[in-house]
Order: C-alpha cells, then structure tokens, then sequence
C-alpha cells in the first residue's frame, strides 16, 4: 500500500461482504420458498425476501466499487485522498441508512414504511430495486455527491490515468441516472423508460466503465504490463459498452408501450452487447500471457480472469439468449431472464469487487504480496465452488425457463399450461437450483474463512518462479 | 503501380494504425454489419413499402454527399503519404478535407429537416426506421471522424508529431476510411437498388 488513507476502503470491503452474506441468506430463502410456498410464511413473505435479496446485493456491489476507488484512485493519482475523515462520514452514513433500510423492509410492512418515511411528499417507492424509501434515496444521492467530490478532489491534485479517469466518468454515470429514481411520473409506460435510465444505464452501462477500470488497474498491478497497453484496451473496450450498451436499452422496450422501431434496435444493439465482454475476455488473457512478473497473489489473477469470463458467459451468452424481439416474445419474465440475472450479476459485479478485495485485502492487512499460500488456496476453493455453483444454479434456471416457455406460452390453443400448473411442473428444476444455492452458501463460508487464516506470501514467492518486480 | 510502390516503401506487410483501432473499427463494422443484414430482411418482407420510401429520398443529394465523402478520403490519405514522406502542408490537407466533409454534413441536414417537415420520422413505417436510424448512426460517426481529423491537423499544425512515428496518423485515418466505406455501403442500398 502505497499510501495510508488508501486503508479507508477497509471497512467498505468488510461491510460489503458482510452483506454478501446477508444476500446470500436471503436467497437460500427464496430459493426455499420456489418450492415450499408458504415457508417462513408470515414472517418472511417472498416479495419482501426478493426486495432484501435485490437490494441487498445492489448495496453491497456500491460499498465494494466504494471501496475499490478508495483504493485505487490516490495509487493511480499518486496521492494521499483528499479526505480520509469524510469517506469515514460516508461509510457510516451508508452502512446505518442500508441497515435501516433493510430492517424496515423486514420488521415494518411495506405500506407502513411508506407512510412513517413520508413517501408520499415525493412518492418514489413501489417499484422494483427502487423500493428504497425516498429518505433512503436522497441519503444515497448525499453519500454520492460527497464520494465523488472526495475523489474528484484526489484526481485533480495528482496524477491523471486512463484508470481513474474512466472509473470516475463511470461513478459520475451511477451518481447522474440515480437521479432518474426520484422521478415517478403517473404513466406506467413513460415511468418504465425512466426507471430503465436507471436499472439498465447502471448494469448494462456506467457500472461497466467501473469494472473495466478496476479489472484494468488490477491487472497493471498484476501482470507488470505497460500502462499504455492497458489503456489501450480499456478505451476500446469502455466505447463498445457505451455504443452497445445505450441503445441497447430498447432491449427493454419491447412490452412497455413504446414505439415500434424499439423492436429492431433493441435486438440489434441488445445483440451487440455481448462484444465488450468478449473483449474483456481477451483482454484479461492477453495480458496475463505477456505478463512480465509472476505476482505471488496469484488468487487475485485468478478472480481476475474469472470475473471476465464469467461476466462474458452471464451478462454477454446468456443476455444474448433473450435479447432478440422475436426470441424474447416468448421469454419474456420467464425463468431464463433470472438465469441471466444471475450470473450475470455474479460473473461482472460480484467477481469484479471480489477481484479487488482479493488484489487489495492483503496488501491493507500489511501482507503486500498477498496472503499465504494455504490462505490462497483456501480462497480458491471459495472462488470455485461458488464460481461452478452459480453455473448450476444458472443452468437449472435455464432449464427451468425452458421448460416453462414450452408448457405455457408455445402452445397457441387451449393445451397451454396455466402459470401455476407449469410452475408445479418445473418443480425439480427448482429443487436442483436450491441444492446448487446450498453450494455456494457453502463456498462462500469457505471463502470468508479464508481471511482467517494467517500468514503472508513473500517476494522469494515471485523469485522462484519467473521474473520479479519488487512493487507490490 | 500503388502495390509495387508500396512493396518496396515496406519490406514486411504492416497493420496501418493501432491494433486497437482496428478492433475497434471491426466491432464498428460488425454493430452496421448487423444493421445491413437486419435491413436485408426487412425489405425482402415488405418491398412496396421500401419501394415507397426511397422513391421520397433525394438520390442527388446523396450523390453529392458521396462524392464529399470520397474526396475527403482521398485527402486524408494523401495528408498521410505526404506526412510519411515528411513533406509540408500535411495539416492543411487535413483541414481541407474536415471542410469537404461539411458537405455531406450539411446535406445530410437538410435531408432530415426536408423530410422531417413533410411529416417523415423514425417511427412512420419500417423503411424510415432503417434510413432515420443507419443515416443518422453513420452521420454520428462522421462527427466524430470529423473531431479526429481536426485533432490530427491541429496536432500536425503544431509540430506534436514529427513523421518518425505513424501510429495517430494512420489510426486516425484508418477510422476515416472505416466511416467512408460504410458510407460507400449505404448509399446505394438505401438510395439507389431498386
């Protein structure tokens, strides 16, 4: 760690994790809850799981990209951050607004929270990821104002990269389309274009400048290749997200009452979207291969290279899969759309954070090449049964989608299956996926272990096996 | 004779420009190769409705926007032999063609204001869609291979680049090319097959 206020992104990447968790308990109760209806019923009804489960994860994904720029930016900037204390303010202001938040959801009814939250001077809850309550809302707009100036501050004073200049466009993107959350006209088709700016221009845009950034910082550190290279990469691989990526939001389009152009750029575009990934998959091998070091973090190469693989399979394969307008009239909302989300979600913004807390972690825990060997394996165990669970998980729900579509909604006459009915025929999908979910629940705890275990790794690491720089 | 000539400027065959820029302008192509493909289906479905539209278009205006386009592009090229060669007037070949290229800008122009004001737009039926979208999705590219162009020539007008090093002249206007060919794709399909 070259600079000390880097350490503040710290308690960012414990709390993240710590919601990671959380997320992932509440998903083993959803999963549950596909197959025994009423469990947990009236405690925990399932949408109010599904709100937890979503909101937890979106939270948790922005204390990791938090952390991740605390982190990177001085480096890159080669400077201390403009303002330890106010990330400090931050990171409490954030962490107390999401577990009230979260508690809300769970011990208030939803239409109570509203109410005692004053929803309805500026009525914003109600929809779907941004069931926040308004107050919840404003405070995050808050904690983003106050994050990027800390950070805008930091770049301005030092060096300017490619890697932070991108990163920081993509956290102005984010703080800028959240601004669309407080806008919730009367009419459901132009809400649903507004609420899109957010949903889609976050995942399928902004957030992508953000993981190219930080998959780009980690592997200048990791591989010892030219920063111009790099950059390089990152450019062309950030300008096919931005040109696939916007237009491709009239992949979401086709039911919502808008225009009928929508259907052919939506697919077009939409079908496009898988590029920037693949690049990234190239990307990430290129340089590993023309590595001129052999870093002795060697996990951290390996969340490296599986976030882009992951995220090409996830967001690029399987968004493609149901990007076509005449594909999607019949997939539309079924399970291969939560087939997508899934690991989607895992391989870009999971894997990323996870790459990063993997990279920056020991480094802040004074261990700069990384922890030791056994500590490592340990973590890749983690990184495997979680990585090979969510493809389980991934192809159950796709089978489960599959055969949904072909019980109710390929038949055109009366033969079709009513929802319920189909939902009871695809059963064993369901079951199969909440087997897979216990997996990861089990290398998750496998790979939170692994931050227990002691020791470092050591330069003679990198030494005996091919060249060696001595920056961490 | 050009093939000869070149043979013997260059011993080994050599990428012209960065590799990223070609990654680049192959995704481009790829993104208005989709586009074609998808435009040859739509037509092939509907062909009186095709028919229609381009019988509303301006085919003279669009000759006129090639013809610029085309000398544009013989500019550039010859901006990048003579900078090669480290000869004078690089920048104002640049510039000359930035002001060529405003011809198809401004047709383009008052192509869409034209149509537009008769009561044309994207969503007025499948043949609009394709020529409001693609004309307009290649005239952004223009745009922005216009800002390239001018950084070049200001970059060459204050001496930043010398000819030793060929690698922003060429990605800059291998990127011009990659906009003028698609142009060269366009304008028959959209103007002139019948």
């Amino acid at each position: 760690m070259k600079y000390e206020s880097q350490r503040v992104a710290m308690p960012y990447f414990i709390f993240a994790l710590v919601l990671f968790a959380g997320q992932i308990v509440f998903g083993l109760v959803l999963g549950m809850q596909y197959v025994v209806g009423d469990f947990l019923f009236p405690e925990i009804p399932f949408n109010v799981a599904r709100m937890v489960h979503t909101n937890l994860l979106i939270v948790w994904l922005l204390f990791g990209f938090m952390g991740a720029t605390y982190y990177l930016v001085p480096e890159e900037a080669q400077t201390e951050l403009y303002s330890p204390l106010l990330a400090w303010i931050l990171f409490w202001v954030f962490a107390a607004a999401g577990t009230l938040t979260i508690l809300g959801y769970l011990f208030v009814d939803y239409a109570t929270l509203a109410d005692i939250t004053l929803n309805r001077l500026l009525p914003t809850m109600g929809r779907e990821f941004l069931e926040q309550p308004t107050i919840t809302k404003i405070g995050l707009a808050l904690v983003f104002v106050g994050f990027i100036f800390n950070i805008m501050m930091t770049a301005l004073k030092g060096r300017k990269t490619v890697v932070n200049i991108i990163l920081i466009t993509g956290l102005i993107g984010l703080a800028a389309l959240w601004m669309f959350s407080f806008y919730n006209p009367s009419n459901l088709a132009t809400d649903k274009y507004f609420w899109w700016f957010v949903i889609h221009l976050w995942v399928e845009g902004v957030w992508e400048l953000i993981m190219g950034a930080i998959l780009a910082f980690v592997l200048i550190k990791i591989t010892g290749v030219d920063r111009e290279v790099i950059e390089k990469w990152l450019y062309v691989i950030i300008a096919m997200a931005l040109i696939t990526g916007i237009i491709g939001t009239g992949h979401h389009y086709f039911w919502i009452g808008s225009p009928e152009y929508w259907l052919w750029l939506g697919s077009v575009f939409g079908a496009l979207e898988p590029l920037p990934f693949f690049m990234m998959v190239l990307f990430a091998f290129t340089m590993i291969n023309r590595r001129k070091r052999n870093h002795p973090n060697k996990v951290a190469t390996l969340w490296a290279m599986g976030t882009a693989v992951m995220a090409f399979l996830g967001a690029g394969v399987w968004g493609f899969l149901h990007t076509l307008a005449p594909v999607n009239y019949y997939t539309h909302g079924s399970q291969i759309t939560a087939a997508h989300g899934h690991m989607a979600f895992y391989g870009a913004y999971v894997m990323i954070v996870l790459t990063i807390i993997s990279y920056a972690m020991p480094i802040m825990r004074g261990r700069p090449y990384g922890n030791s060997n056994t500590a490592q394996v340990v973590e890749m165990w983690g990184f495997w049964l979680m990585t090979i669970a969510m493809v389980f998980i991934t192809l159950f729900l796709t089978g489960a989608g599959i055969l949904q579509i072909w019980l109710q909604r390929i038949p055109e006459s009366g033969e079709a299956l009513s929802f319920m009915a189909t939902q009871d025929a695809i059963s064993l999908f369901y079951w199969a996926r909440m087997i897979a979910g216990c997996f990861f629940m089990a290398g998750l705890v496998v790979y939170l272990g692994s931050f227990f275990i002691k020791g470092q790794a050591s330069f003679d690491d990198e030494v005996h096996d091919g060249p060696a720089l001595k920056d961490a | 004779m050009t093939s000869l000539n070149l043979a013997s400027e260059s011993n080994s065959r050599q990428l012209p420009g960065d590799l990223a820029v070609w990654i680049f302008i192959f995704a481009e192509l790829a993104v208005f190769g989709i586009l074609f493909i998808g435009f040859a289906v739509a037509r092939s479905l509907d062909p009186a409705t095709f028919q229609a539209g381009r019988d509303i278009l301006h085919p003279w205006i669009g000759l006129l926007n090639t013809a610029a386009l085309i000398t544009a592009s013989y500019l550039v090229a010859t901006a990048v032999h003579q900078f090669r060669e480290k000869r004078s007037g690089v920048h104002l070949r640049l510039w000359l063609a930035v002001a060529v290229s405003c011809i198809y800008t401004i047709g383009k122009m008052y192509e869409y204001v034209n149509l537009y004001s008769q009561g044309y737009n994207l969503g007025t039926d499948t043949f609009f869609m394709f020529y409001f979208f693609l004309t307009f999705f290649h005239f952004m590219h223009v745009i922005l291979g216009q800002i390239i162009l001018i950084i070049l020539a200001v970059k060459v007008g204050n001496g930043d680049y010398d000819g030793s090093d060929m690698n922003g002249m060429e990605s800059g206007a291998s990127y011009w090319h990659m906009v003028d060919l698609v142009w060269l794709v366009l304008f028959p399909m959209i103007y002139v097959l019948a």
